[in-house]
């Protein structure tokens, strides 16, 4: 090596330099570490908030406050004629026997405001609990029942602490007296706080204590059904093609792009396909989880492909040297060989997309699956909506008890989700192998 | 349900069909498999599939073009002064006889109770005539399949060459998606773009998409100007990154470069949590927390904050995009060679140093690709953005301040009760035009520089 420059520092002076240095340099060292560590410590310091305020503020809605009342179903009221015909029953006035109950239990109630202060202590869905009571009973008819309602969400949310009672009158949602009385019926023992049982087996409703996530979640069932049955068969069967049989040319080239695009395509882009090709032009239902399940499979198609080729290439050359030696057609090698190896692969992908595909809002927004749906859809063209389109839905509800709810169905899909990624996990864990 | 039967139905019918296949291939070959020219079971399959595909692809056209094919029946079986009008009249018409019939009525207008009693016949007729006539096809072509079993037909690779076909179509579908999803986008913007200037749409100053219902109608404008829409956009995504582009990158290095590989193993997989979160949880909760702890936040300092600023939303994004700039960081790094980082230190550079001046600079293109695909799903995200951020356009760079994205436009646009072809709907489309655009330019230019790279160092 032949040096130019003019004068070569003798070796104690470099020595020297660097040492100066070293102090800074170390320090710059340490700062820079501890960015990175600041980095990290943020992410998880964001996810760990947001984990807390979410389990913290619905872990309170899988409790609900019920009102234990005696009603008395006077068979003057539902069943005048006395034959106990259910045509008759089920159109009886069983708001008016809980309203009765409701005054017999607070005899000083008077006026009308008052009185329909009472009334808001329990909910609106007392009277069809009681009437389903009696119709399943008609035994009942004209006897006294001790029945467990559920209590409005005002009390609910009193009774959990969310609602204090310190707070101005006319700034909380529960007046005083409505406090007082909540307070009485505590202290004979009528309000019970119990597993929240309507929340996993109701439909939506307007009012927060009745509704439930059972209808989202059958909606997301038929939709995550109608993705599997669409995206899984035709994502492999891809996978497959372009591993084992696709020519190297330039067609094969523009599906490989085209794959690795679509898979980044935002998903609303999905929902405006569905909008006018499935709704508009091949005039599909509107809010069906089968149409659903179609945008979402086309989105999840990509994920499921680039896992199958992924699965694929993993299978070594020896495996398929091997069938070909001992005569087997291609088709004979991939079917009988090289896709049973590949299958766990596949399948662990297949959860990953579909876990993604469950998580999904923004194209099912547009195909009008965000109504307010009350039934339970039981097949995949009943109109219906999923688990997070019904967080949407909820999280736009002014009611502090919506919040709570929201908050619940969030845990709930979360709880689904991690499920789901678990198993993909134990799956590639359980048929990891290496050649 | 009918689906269901008709499924197993046809299932074993084709399993009744491959074993009479198979029984007549062995029977022709007198019972002695090498005289035929394939494994029996291939005359089986070669049966089963000159019937069931037919039967399938009938089954699969007829269900995507019943509705279609019935309102047009119907129509056509309108009074005259009715079916003389236009398409979108008889369209309400065709929906007012099905709105009536799903609460088990006959239309209000008498004219329309014959259409009604058809529409009743037709749709009460078609799934006897689907099952019917895919159970015939199944047959017949399983009957044409039987005359041409002989032990001399090479089976198997006919067999081959129709399941080859399959996985072809299969691989296009990817292909005709997007291509769908062009000409769908295509073919409602430039629609749109008849009834609003393009120049107007891309840099109109002004957007307020509400048309007017009746022409008097106050604050009804409709104006289509979209650039404080794309500004919005442009804020929030540059908001997000500014988040997710130094906490990315710095946790990839933290992580690729400092961390014990134990501490590896247990951070990766929690930062990788952040990506399988769903977006809507993440919108409840900008709306539900941080966009209150900024605005209160901002009231401490004195700043007049929006309750749905683009900051809240914007920093939650950038949460939600933090893992996808780490983990494609986190690759381009790792990709760095060995010999550069030993290169580095036996000069007597520290670690720091070291990544620095050698291994970013190296890995640059991998990182620029990752915040490119990162910078496309900012643009492209839509829950959280439509559950924190506003409504009104603002033009506007103040982060405090509500502004709007496209992808909220979007769904506010096709939410909710519509017409079709109104300018408002058609807006929409217009919009997702531009976001796929962008996107689609933003993927390929950001695929293209991680391939570049990948093969540099391979």
């Amino acid at each position: 090596m032949t040096d130019s420059t003019p004068t070569i520092p003798s070796r104690s002076d470099t020595t020297q330099t660097v040492r100066n240095g070293l102090r800074r340099r170390y320090a710059a060292e340490r700062r820079f570490k501890i960015y990175g560590v600041a980095a990290i410590g943020v992410a998880l310091l964001m996810l760990a908030i947001m984990f807390g305020t979410i389990i913290g503020n619905g872990w309170s809605a899988f409790r609900q406050t019920y009102v234990q009342m005696d009603v008395l179903v006077d068979a003057a009221e539902i069943d005048p004629d006395g034959n106990r015909d259910p045509k008759v029953l089920s159109r009886g006035d069983y708001e008016g026997l809980i309203k009765a109950a409701l005054r017999e239990m607070f005899p000083d109630v008077k006026k009308r405001k008052e009185k329909r202060e009472l009334y808001d202590l329990v909910s609106s869905g007392a009277a069809f609990d009681l009437r389903d009571e009696v119709m399943a009973d008609p035994s009942l008819v004209g006897q006294t029942v001790s029945v467990t309602v559920h209590a409005s969400d005002d009390v609910d949310m009193y009774m959990k602490g969310y609602i204090s009672a310190e707070v101005a009158e006319d700034e909380r949602r529960v007046s005083d007296k409505q406090i007082a009385r909540i307070e009485s019926l505590r202290e004979q023992g009528r309000i019970s706080t119990g597993f929240n049982l309507r929340f996993f087996t109701g439909g939506d409703s307007r009012e927060p204590e009745l509704a439930g996530i059972a209808g989202a979640a059958l909606g997301s069932l038929w939709t995550m059904l109608a993705v599997l049955v669409m995206a899984f068969p035709m994502g492999v069967m891809a996978a497959i093609y372009l591993e084992e049989f696709a020519p190297k040319n330039r067609w094969t080239d523009i599906i490989e792009v085209n794959i690795n695009n679509l898979a980044a395509v935002p998903s609303i882009v999905f929902g405006l396909l569905g909008l006018a090709v499935f709704l508009n032009f091949f005039g599909m239902p509107r809010s069906a989880p089968l149409v659903g399940g179609l945008v979402l499979a086309l989105m999840t198609l990509p994920t499921i492909i680039i896992a199958g080729r992924a699965a694929l290439t993993a299978v070594p050359p020896s495996i398929r040297e091997g069938a070909l030696g001992l005569g087997a057609s291609r088709m004979q090698m991939v079917a009988g060989n090289v896709l049973p190896l590949a299958m766990p692969g596949m399948l662990t992908g297949a959860i990953i997309g579909m876990a993604r595909a469950l998580g999904e809002t923004a194209p099912l927004l547009m195909i009008g699956m965000v109504a307010f749906i009350v039934d339970l859809p039981k097949g995949p063209l009943d109109a219906a909506t999923v688990l997070p389109v019904q967080i949407f839905l909820w999280a736009d509800s002014p009611e502090r008890a919506f919040v709570e709810r929201t908050s619940a169905a969030t845990i709930v899909l979360l709880v689904f989700l991690i499920l789901m990624n678990l198993g993909a996990v134990l799956l590639r864990k359980k048929f990891e192998r290496r050649w | 349900m009918l689906l269901l039967v008709l499924t197993i139905v046809l299932l074993a019918l084709a399993a009744a069909v491959f074993r009479i296949g198979r029984g007549r291939a062995l029977a022709l070959a007198g019972g002695l498999p090498k005289n035929l020219s394939a494994l029996p079971r291939y005359y089986g399959w070669y049966v089963v599939l000159w019937g069931f595909l037919p039967a399938v692809a009938v089954v699969a056209l007829w269900l995507a073009l019943q509705p279609t094919i019935i309102e047009a029946l119907v129509i056509a079986g309108l009074p005259d002064e009715l079916r003389s009008l236009s398409d979108a009249e008889t369209g309400l018409i065709y929906n007012d006889i099905r709105n009536a019939l799903a609460v088990g009525k006959l239309p209000d207008d008498a004219r329309l109770a014959d259409a009604a009693a058809h529409y009743v016949r037709l749709t009460g007729r078609a799934p006897l005539a689907l099952s019917a006539l895919s159970v015939a096809l199944l047959l017949a072509g399983a009957g044409i399949g039987l005359r041409m079993v002989s032990p001399q037909l090479r089976a198997r690779r006919m067999v081959e060459k129709i399941v080859r076909g399959l996985l072809l179509v299969s691989s296009t579908i990817a292909v005709f998606t997007t291509i769908g999803i062009v000409l769908s986008l295509l073919f409602e913007a430039l629609r749109f773009f008849r009834l609003v200037p393009i120049t107007e749409f891309l840099f109109g100053p002004e957007w307020s998409p509400q048309t007017a219902i009746r022409a008097d109608q106050v604050g009804s404008s409709g104006a289509f100007g979209a650039a404080p829409v794309f500004a919005g956009t442009m804020l929030i995504s540059f908001i997000a990154m500014a988040v997710a582009a130094p906490v990315g990158l710095l946790s990839a290095i933290y992580m690729s470069e400092y961390a014990a590989p134990k501490v590896r193993a247990v951070l990766k997989p929690l930062l990788e949590i952040l990506a399988g979160i769903p977006t809507v949880v993440y919108g409840f909760f900008a709306a539900l927390t941080v966009a209150p702890f900024v605005r209160e936040t901002g009231g401490l300092l004195g700043l007049d904050v929006a309750s749905e600023s683009a900051l809240a939303a914007g920093v939650v994004m950038g949460v939600m995009i933090i893992p996808f700039v780490s983990s494609l960081s986190d690759d381009a790094i790792a990709a760095v060679p060995n010999s550069l980082r030993e290169g580095s230190y036996g000069l007597g550079a520290t670690q720091s140093e070291t990544i620095r001046s050698v291994i970013l600079p190296a890995a640059l293109p991998g990182i620029v690709g990752g915040l490119l695909l990162g910078v496309s799903r900012a643009i492209g995200e839509t829950m959280i953005v439509v559950m924190a951020a506003g409504l009104a356009a603002n033009l506007t760079a103040n982060p405090f301040e509500a502004v709007t994205t496209v992808t909220v436009q979007i769904v506010t646009l096709l939410t909710g009760d519509q017409e079709f072809d109104s300018a408002k709907t058609l807006a929409a489309f217009a919009l997702g035009l531009m976001l796929f655009l962008v996107t689609l330019v933003l993927n390929i230019i950001a695929l293209y520089v991680v391939r570049r790279y990948r093969e540099e160092y391979d």
